[in-house]
């Protein structure tokens, strides 16, 4: 009886998770594998093939964009993280015990906005005729209107920005868990600074920064709308590739591939990460 | 100024101010070179901030701090030669027992050699040759409490500060761990500063014990000084078990006083403290119980001796604990008195209800006005 009731409140918790995780991903996956392992040789007639993988490779516009894509989420994780850390640690260890809880909501306040919003926040703020382009020509700084969108700056910025909060939260979080006795031990033994940080704090800290790392880079490669509106034209995202091919093309065999192809490069990438650092993912994600 | 070579730790009126707390209050203090020094004290007396002033992690507001005749109030604690255990050992548990034990030899730049000769050598001395690979969540925790001492003494440091290290471990490790702290401080010759709140910690193991209370140092003595001649009050009623009466004196003469205590009882003890009470003051008696002999009154009148004082009582409960059992015995009063006692086993043994005559020596009777 107690044992039926165990089973039964297992597969009602259970329930929701399951639905979700085949209807919305497993589904959709397979469906999506499927399409793009067809090769449309007629209207109407497909046959089995790796055709559009094959385009892929063969057009160096496809994977350079891949590349740029994956490269500029790199530097847009490190980025997050070196402006990230600094804040996870004044959270945890610096503020008070008060501070700490408005701080964190502070950060989490610009979430409550929609991507949207703030992307068009940003683009007043930046276009030619903006708030920063107008200062400063009445400044006297410059004397014509400056365009400072639709380069990659204001894309790197702009996903920062975006990021940065999914960065903060794990590190928080295990920064948190550190004894402060740990870092006064590490001065006491004989370490300067440096060398904390280096040899106590990061070390620590690695599942949070490895973690924070992972959700960061894989918002940031598969991200449409901050690189759309903020890059224009010139973003050149790989997401704006596969919207290309199913939406304007209407090509949805190479859009599926597309996808494909960008989850298996971000898996690649986070597996490279991962072995880098000596962690895995029980030790990092499912830890904070 | 001191000749400096022969004290490893001096603190020159040092005072903490927190706000308009007081946390640590003119507190002058020296420790001879290769001791073990206890700072005993209640939680909140003030000595954890004192030790993390000698370590370097808070800046006196006043007063002075010097290691071995140096002043160090403004050398960084990275710099400082005072090492310190952490009440939670703070072992780096990333690190194995290797990499900790090197870590402070790695910060000074040794070389490799040295270091794995250092740690190798340390390892030996505190008999755990052959955890160095271990992970530090494999170790037990009094093999943990080594290696966090090893990790300091691998450093050759002029002083070692242990923050209530044993506190987190189980009674019958403590116990093991109290001996085997004093073995290695003999070992590593080393002045030891042992911050506890547990009396038998500080007793057990130190040369020189300092009671702290509200800031201040109230005695600093030999555990046997602290425990027979108390100087105050609050040492009298902190160290050791003790019965306390409180009255007033009724009589005065040549270091002796008459007390008439708030139960109706008359005492004679001596005098200790700073103050001489006179005629009319209030007063605190203190006896411990091992002074204390139980004896059932079995009919005949207790006796006026002259050096002895003598109450008598019902035996209300036995504390059995093997050598160190004792009887709670109430006098008319209604108060319960702590008494030492030898429990054999057989007949003659006390028992609840039993009438009894409690007599101890006027000379262990220690009298203090607050």
């Amino acid at each position: 009886m107690q044992k039926d009731i165990k089973r039964l409140s297992f597969l009602l918790l259970f329930a929701p998770f399951a639905l979700w995780i085949t209807l919305l991903i497993i589904l959709p996956h397979l469906g999506m594998l499927h399409i793009s392992l067809r090769e449309k040789v007629a209207p109407r007639v497909y046959e089995f093939g790796f055709g559009n993988y094959l385009n892929f490779f063969n057009e160096p516009i496809y994977w350079n964009t891949l590349l740029r894509t994956g490269s500029m989420s790199l530097l847009v994780t490190l980025l997050a993280l070196i402006l990230g850390f600094p804040i996870a640690y004044y959270i945890a260890k610096i503020a008070g015990r008060r501070a700490r809880g408005a701080l964190f909501l502070m950060c989490l306040i610009p979430l409550w906005v929609s991507d949207l919003i703030r992307a068009f926040g940003w683009i007043l703020l930046m276009r030619e005729t903006g708030v920063i382009s107008n200062t400063l020509q009445w400044a006297g700084v410059i004397n014509a209107p400056i365009e400072f969108l639709y380069n990659d700056a204001t894309v790197i910025m702009g996903l920062v920005y975006t990021t940065i909060l999914f960065m903060i939260v794990p590190l928080v979080s295990t920064l948190d868990g550190m004894d402060d006795a740990m870092i006064e031990a590490g001065y006491n033994l004989g370490g300067n600074g440096p060398t904390v940080l280096r040899r106590i704090i990061i070390p620590y800290a690695m599942p949070g920064i490895v973690s924070g790392c992972i959700v960061v880079f894989m918002l940031t490669a598969g991200s449409y709308l901050t690189p759309i509106l903020l890059g224009g034209k010139n973003s050149s995202w790989f997401t704006e590739q596969i919207y290309d091919q199913f939406i304007t093309r209407y090509n949805w065999e190479a859009g599926a591939a597309f996808g494909f192809v960008l989850l298996a490069f971000t898996s690649l990438v986070i597996w490279g990460g991962l072995k880098l650092t000596g962690q895995t993912l029980n030790t990092t994600v499912a830890r904070s | 100024m001191h000749s400096t070579a022969e004290y490893d730790l001096e603190c020159d009126q040092v005072s903490k101010h927190f706000g308009s707390v007081r946390a640590v209050d003119d507190v002058s203090f020296v420790i001879p070179k290769g001791s073990f020094f206890s700072i005993l004290g209640p939680s909140g007396c003030g000595k954890t901030t004192l030790m993390r002033m000698i370590a370097g992690f808070e800046q006196p507001s006043s007063g002075d701090i010097r290691i071995k005749g140096r002043s160090v109030i403004s050398t960084p604690p990275n710099r400082r030669n005072v090492k310190m255990v952490f009440q939670h050992l703070a072992l780096f548990p990333m690190m194995n027992v290797y990499e900790n034990i090197a870590y402070g030899l790695r910060c000074s730049g040794a070389s490799k050699d040295v270091i794995r000769a250092k740690v190798h050598d340390v390892l030996e001395r505190i008999s755990l040759p052959d955890v160095a690979n271990r992970e530090i969540t494999q170790l037990s925790g009094g093999q943990k409490q080594r290696i966090a001492i090893a990790r300091c003494m691998v450093l050759d440091p002029d002083v070692l500060l242990l923050d209530e290290p044993l506190g987190a471990l189980d009674l019958k490790l403590r116990e093991a761990m109290k001996i085997e702290l004093k073995l290695l401080q003999h070992q590593f010759d080393t002045t030891f500063v042992y911050i506890t709140h547990d009396q038998s910690e500080a007793l057990v193991m130190s040369d020189h014990v300092a009671i702290m209370n509200g800031g201040k140092f109230v005695q600093i003595g030999t555990p046997q000084e602290l425990y027979h001649k108390p100087a105050a009050a609050f040492v009298a009623g902190f160290v050791g078990h003790t019965n306390r009466w409180a009255g007033r004196v009724s009589r005065v003469e040549s270091g002796e006083v008459e007390v008439a205590t708030d139960g109706g009882l008359s005492l004679r003890g001596i005098v200790r403290g700073t103050v001489s009470p006179q005629v009319g003051d209030i007063v605190n008696a203190y006896v411990r119980p091992e002074f204390i002999t139980a004896q059932r009154s079995a009919g005949h009148n207790p006796q006026a001796d002259a050096g002895q004082n003598t109450i008598e009582g019902r035996v209300d409960s036995i504390l059995f604990n093997g050598a160190n059992s004792r009887v709670l015995v109430k006098n008319r009063a209604g108060e319960l008195i702590e008494a030492d006692v030898v429990l054999t086993g057989d007949e003659q043994d006390l028992k609840p209800k039993d009438e009894v005559i409690l007599s101890w020596p006027v000379a262990q009777t220690l009298s203090f006005k607050d």
